[in-house]
């Protein structure tokens, strides 16, 4: 996406070129933002705090997929699958082997990254499509393989597990209020990594492949190796994610909300909020999840109108929502929010000229 | 193995499979015509059985809906399916023409959520066991055969039926495309989109009929799925194992859909007469194993046609 900057702004040095925060204002933003964040839990609504959270690894799990399927351009249907995984490893290794969850978390993202690398083997031979259908394996296969394997430590049949609650020194983590300053600080790092990945060489090798494939392997981008990294990155962060979400849900199992549709969710939130843009992630994560709450809502109203039908119309919106929200976007708005606040940004830049 | 039961599976996983088949011939003729993947398929065969059990069946506490006899509501369902098919063209993927892969995916994913739950407000989210079928579950066919389980082979009349079903719709879909004008016009416009509007097809038409198909299909295919296992919320994922079906014939071959379908229906059943519980277990994933080691090994399945990519 091009960078629009107004005429006669331009970089002296080359400091100030590669800077991530360009603007003294930015700064005032950035920290307003995360202040704001900050204070949220003393708000005391236990809505706010959880759908914050919520929203930090949702968003952590959407910058995996965007660097994946945004920036690389490979389908991934496995997202979910791969949090789930990463909720698993981070459990067990808290469990057995006695690690603190700050050790465990970054453990577990490499796992999960390692297992995203396996099923992105496929790569090597198929594309597009091809590759959807292999990650929608992985989408079945995982959550088998947490069931059947392991069972003692896994769960077996019963398909969850339950988490012991972070402790850091004499602080415990063991209400949502407290274990959203985590999430927050996690995602202020995966925000900055996946702000530097998508600019450095390794995301610019990501837009190659991702633009045209054999133009990017004559320019000595070595295509297997660099869709295998943006799998291992996409399933790292999708480790994190459900780490994260793991321990705050303290339960991790398959039938909580780790399936096909979840990863359908992941997709549909990145073209909402924009393929292959920073901001995307965080305004498709929040839209959608604000849009998940609203259909609730509309559907417990709906539901008090017609009490006959209360137990079907109370969950059916929200896929009615989604799928008809997602559908909309794909038509009117394929480039997703992120495209249209540009334009806005411009729009605003070239006031009182613009149309 | 545990040999007795090999044969027993044998049959089911044939009879399975021609099910199979039948839905992967559906989700192939969508991708020949407009190289659309059809991630709804399954949602579009739920809501079919949905429709004929409304119909034709009855409601959880006996009360009749219209209690239609089940060809006549199948022949109502699968009209309405056509021109569900048909909307689903014009409206969504009409639009969608000259996208990028990921959009149209997402597309007919989202398409999917939406019917989902257009589904459960509709016909609510408690299965419906009561599906009008021909044949109770217990009865069967007893097929003697020495060397199975007690000498014999177990055989649903229900399975045989829609097996049977399922071969027939084959058939008249395969006659379909070799003799008729409207056949010929649907290969050629698989063939090359730009040709075939060059010597005067309307393309777009066609692209609406293959779904219209499609959906008749998915219809026929949903109301055999239904007498196996009633309707249910469910019906839409059993689909997904003809996902692989499709990868294994070759995503544009409408023989490889069938014989896809016949090999995974197999695959399956023959993985649970293993002697070991973590095998038989794995049913449930066999056909997606199968589909990553396609991948790597055959990306164009056994009978599709190989893409050489050039600059």
């Amino acid at each position: 996406m091009a960078v629009l900057r107004p005429a006669g702004d331009f970089d002296t040095s080359y400091r100030q070129d590669m800077a991530l925060i360009r603007r003294p204002w930015h700064w005032l933003l950035i920290i307003g933002l995360i202040g704001t964040m900050a204070v949220a839990p003393f708000s005391g609504s236990a809505y706010i705090v959880n759908t914050l959270n919520q929203i930090a690894y949702t968003v952590i799990a959407i910058q995996g997929l965007n660097l994946l399927t945004g920036y690389t351009g490979q389908i991934s249907l496995g997202q979910a699958a791969f949090m789930l995984a990463g909720g698993y490893a981070s459990a067990l290794l808290v469990i057995n082997l006695g690690l603190s969850f700050f050790i465990a978390l970054p453990l577990a993202a490499l796992t999960t990254g390692l297992v995203g690398s396996i099923f992105g083997l496929p790569s090597l031979r198929v594309k597009g499509f091809y590759l959807a259908m292999a990650t929608l394996a992985a989408q079945f296969i995982i959550p088998w393989l947490t069931r059947h394997t392991f069972k003692d430590y896994m769960g077996g049949a019963a398909g969850q597990i339950s988490v012991p609650v972070p402790v850091l020194g004499p602080v415990i983590f063991d209400e949502t209020w407290k274990f959203f300053y985590i999430s927050l600080f996690v995602l202020v790092i995966t925000t900055v990594m996946a702000f530097n990945i998508s600019r450095s060489r390794l995301g610019r090798a990501f837009v190659a492949v991702r633009d045209n494939d054999l133009a990017a392997e004559l320019y000595g981008v070595n295509l297997f190796g660099y869709k295998l990294r943006a799998f291992f990155l996409a399933a790292l962060f999708a480790g994190i994610a459900g780490a994260l979400r793991a321990h705050s849900d303290r339960t991790v199992g398959t039938e909580l909300g780790y399936g096909l549709n979840e990863s359908i969710f992941f997709l549909g939130m990145l073209i909402i909020g924009g393929l292959g843009t920073n901001l995307g992630p965080f305004l498709g994560a929040t839209v959608v999840i604000l849009l998940d709450d609203a259909s609730a809502w509309f559907g417990s109203f709906i539901a008090g109108l017609f009490p006959a039908y209360a137990s079907n119309v109370l969950t059916s919106f929200r896929p009615i929502f989604f799928g008809l929200v997602l559908m909309l976007f794909l038509i009117f708005e394929p480039r997703g929010l992120a495209y249209r606040w540009m334009l806005i940004k411009a729009a605003w830049r070239l006031l009182p000229f613009s149309r | 193995m545990n040999w007795a039961l090999v044969p027993q599976q044998i049959v089911t996983g044939i009879l399975n499979g021609g099910i199979i088949a039948l839905i992967a011939l559906g989700v192939v003729l969508i991708f020949k015509s407009s190289e659309i993947f059809n991630f709804a398929h399954g949602h579009i065969l739920m809501l079919g059985a949905y429709l004929t059990w409304w119909f034709a069946g009855a409601n959880q506490d006996g009360s009749e809906v219209l209690n239609l006899p089940l060809p006549l509501a199948l022949l109502i369902a699968a009209g309405l399916a056509v021109a569900i098919g048909l909307l689903v063209e014009r409206l969504a993927l009409r639009p969608m023409t000259g996208q990028p892969l990921l959009s149209i995916i997402l597309m007919t994913l989202g398409l999917a959520l939406f019917i989902e739950g257009v589904v459960s407000i509709l016909f609510g989210i408690q299965p419906s066991a009561n599906f009008p079928a021909p044949f109770a579950p217990s009865d069967v066919f007893r097929i003697p055969f020495p060397g199975a389980l007690n000498d014999q082979i177990i055989l649903k009349k229900t399975l045989v039926l829609a097996f049977g079903v399922a071969g027939l719709a084959s058939l008249i879909f395969a006659l379909f495309f070799r003799f008729t004008r409207t056949g010929l016009a649907m290969r050629a416009t698989a063939e090359d989109h730009d040709l075939a509007r060059s010597v005067g097809l309307n393309v777009p038409r066609i692209f609406g009929l293959s779904w219209a198909i499609a959906g008749v299909i998915a219809a026929v295919g949903g109301v055999l799925l239904a007498m196996l296992t009633g309707a249910n919320l469910n019906l839409s994922t059993v689909v997904l194992v003809a996902f692989p079906a499709i990868l294994l014939g070759g995503l544009d071959s409408f023989s490889g859909a069938i014989v896809g379908g016949i090999i995974i229906g197999l695959v399956e059943a023959l993985v649970q007469a293993s002697r070991f519980i973590e095998v038989r277990n794995s049913h449930e994933i066999a056909p997606y194993v199968l589909l990553l080691i396609i991948l790597i090994i055959r990306p164009e399945g056994l009978f599709g046609q190989k893409r050489i990519e050039r600059i």
